[in-house]
């Protein structure tokens, strides 16, 4: 039995206790501002991204290396493609429905077709912005791995986060690293696990039923099968934290080796993590029960907190519950 | 300092040659955005072989001057500069144009070809990617112009004025944007279908300096535009400058489309055509300088 590395027992979402669980949103500036004492070509663009807390410490640390083109966010991605073809390594923070959408365009002709170094620093996953529909970031998966040459990154927590910006300094080509809003939930009670981008984390053992989740939806998932351990049900999580480079073999094995895959995503059902592994069971003709969790892909999710639309559309921890026992059931 | 005649003489020569280059890969290849090439040959042909520090045995020289050509469907005009200054041959052009495994895409590509500095083709990108080049000159101490060219019509899309705002912001004293404006994009005149004008008015507004070349084909005007700039400096902070260019859609043309959209996408249908456009092109030439 493999060395236990997440968290125990259920999360209570109403009173989440989240002082300790640091923001990937500022980790991974604190951390670029490590990188960028001995790294030279370290630059971070913003549109109008704010001055407050490691934002203001890296412009005050690096005033030369940080360009805010203002609300702009199609000449963000323009400029920072101009930098990256001239050696520089850009971390393009942005809002992310309005890199996957409005600046679209730019993203696919001046980052991905020119292959640059291009850390795209995709926030608000999700629902997380809690900002309705027109902040919603629900599509920027099918979108960001449809593009040739982009690397497709979603860690599971803050501190995942930074392996992945350690990762992928010198990764060729562009990366998008999709974040949640803020402060989330701590997968993992060590940082003592290997990670390697476009090669999954077995976050969890187990032998009925697999989910694999990415993302914020991983802590979700632990604490579901967590709480159906009482249950004598035995889930294995999978946190698929590359959703482009694909670990097919992960999924190959929880097919032959498990009685279902079940997929989670803070995402439209379509296109993002539950399309991806879909197609994998399709191309390897992989006879396994398989259910997709995340928004329906019928109309615009309605207003609300995030952990209560989870909760509304299926995949809060009850909803994966839910999945899993009809899984078994069938 | 006075333009000298032979300057002048040696740059027009070059740019009857290249026009007829064009004619002769248009026939060669089949179509081209003739019209957009034929407006922007003289400036392109200045820059390359008068004004910009752009040696073509080493196009990847750290301290070269970097020209982005933001109106990508026009590149047949540089490639045939290129193949002139010996960085490729006319067969590689002709035979690898819009070929599968070919270099020489009908929009460039930076990794394809040595010499480009940025893939364009969408409009609306050059601008901001040249003003991504000028802050990391800056960053890197570098001193190299960076110099963007655009089409008039690309000038609709919200992109360009978005960087045009941030240039400003940055004060980019290494920036130049060269608008090739020749009043006519696909559809019609740029007036027709969304004026620029006042276009030096909006860009000063927008904290720029112009330059105005009343006639984009007068090779004398061009260099006294290009010989006014002062030396790049990326450590300054000064109002970036913008040259306009007022130029003739498919200039030198014949059949009557000079100067309007329907040279936009042009053909070479017959020799005798290719004949004539290629006798009247160094006609007009001629007759000007008298």
């Amino acid at each position: 039995m493999a060395k236990r590395i997440v968290f125990e027992g259920e999360l209570d979402l109403k009173h989440l206790n989240l002082v300790k669980a640091l923001a990937a949103r500022e980790l991974y500036v604190e951390e670029l501002g490590h990188l960028a004492e001995a790294d030279e070509r370290i630059v971070i663009t913003g549109a109008d991204v704010g001055a407050s807390g490691q934002i203001g410490v890296f412009k005050k640390n690096h005033p030369d290396r940080f360009i805010d083109t203002g609300i702009a966010e199609a000449d963000q991605v323009g400029i920072s493609a101009g930098l990256a073809l001239n050696g520089k390594i850009v971390y393009l923070q942005g809002f992310g429905p309005f890199l996957a959408l409005r600046a679209l365009d730019q993203v696919h002709t001046d980052i991905a077709y020119q292959n640059v170094p291009v850390r795209i620093i995709n926030t608000h996953a999700g629902l997380t912005s809690g900002g309705g529909p027109t902040h919603y970031n629900i599509m920027d998966l099918a979108i960001m791995r449809n593009l040739p040459n982009m690397t497709v990154i979603a860690p599971s927590d803050s501190a995942q986060c930074i392996k992945a910006i350690r990762a992928t300094l010198e990764y060729p080509g562009p990366v998008c690293i999709r974040i949640a809003r803020g402060a989330e939930p701590a997968v993992y009670t060590t940082e003592d696990y290997e990670y390697e981008v476009g090669k999954a984390v077995t976050a969890l053992e187990g032998t009925d039923i697999t989910v694999i989740a990415t993302g914020s939806l991983v802590a979700l998932a632990i604490s579901a099968a967590n709480g159906l351990m009482k249950e004598g049900i035995s889930v294995r999580v999978i946190d698929m934290h590359t959703i482009k480079p694909l670990d097919r073999e992960v999924i190959i094995k929880a097919a032959k080796e498990t009685r279902g895959i079940i997929t989670a995503e803070d995402h439209l059902v379509v296109g993002g993590l539950g399309s991806a592994v879909a197609e994998v069971i399709a191309d390897e003709n992989l006879n396994t029960k398989f259910k997709r969790l995340g928004i329906p892909d019928d109309d615009f999710p309605p207003l609300g907190d995030c952990y209560e639309l989870y909760a509304h559309l299926g995949y809060d921890p009850e909803g994966i519950k839910k999945a899993i026992r009809e899984m078994m059931d069938k | 300092m006075a333009i000298s005649a032979e300057r002048v003489k040696r740059l027009e020569d070059k740019v009857i040659q290249i026009q007829k280059d064009i004619c002769v890969t248009t026939s060669k290849i089949g179509y081209s955005h003739l019209g957009g090439g034929m407006s922007m040959t003289d400036m392109a042909v200045a820059l390359y072989y008068d004004f910009l520090n752009f040696d073509p045995t080493n196009p990847e020289k750290p301290d070269r001057d970097r020209f982005i050509l933001s109106k990508g469907h026009c590149s047949h005009c540089l490639y045939n500069i290129f193949v002139d200054l010996g960085m490729y041959t006319k067969e590689e052009l002709w035979n690898e144009y819009n070929q599968v495994g070919g270099r020489f895409g009908m929009h460039p590509n930076c990794h394809y070809l040595k010499g480009i500095e940025a893939s364009t083709g969408s409009l609306g990108h050059g601008l901001p990617l040249a003003v991504g080049f000028a802050l990391a000159a800056r960053m890197n101490h570098k001193n190299y112009r960076v110099i963007v060219m655009v089409g008039d019509g690309e000038l609709d899309e919200g992109s360009n004025w978005e960087a045009l705002m941030c240039a400003t912001q940055y004060q980019l004293g290494n920036l130049y944007l060269i608008v090739d404006k020749n009043n006519f994009q696909i559809g019609g005149s740029t007036d027709e279908i969304m004026t620029l004008n006042p276009l030096e008015k909006r860009l000063e507004t927008f904290g720029w300096d112009t330059i105005t070349i009343k006639d984009g084909h007068n090779m004398t005007e061009i260099l006294e535009a290009l010989d006014s700039l002062s030396k790049p400096d990326s450590q300054v902070s000064r109002r970036p400058v913008a040259i306009i260019s007022n130029t003739i859609k498919g200039k030198g043309l014949i059949g009557g489309l000079e100067n309007t959209a329907d040279s936009h996408i042009g053909m070479m249908p017959t020799e005798e055509y290719l004949k004539d456009t290629m006798s009247n092109i160094e006609q007009i030439r001629m007759e000007r300088r008298g």
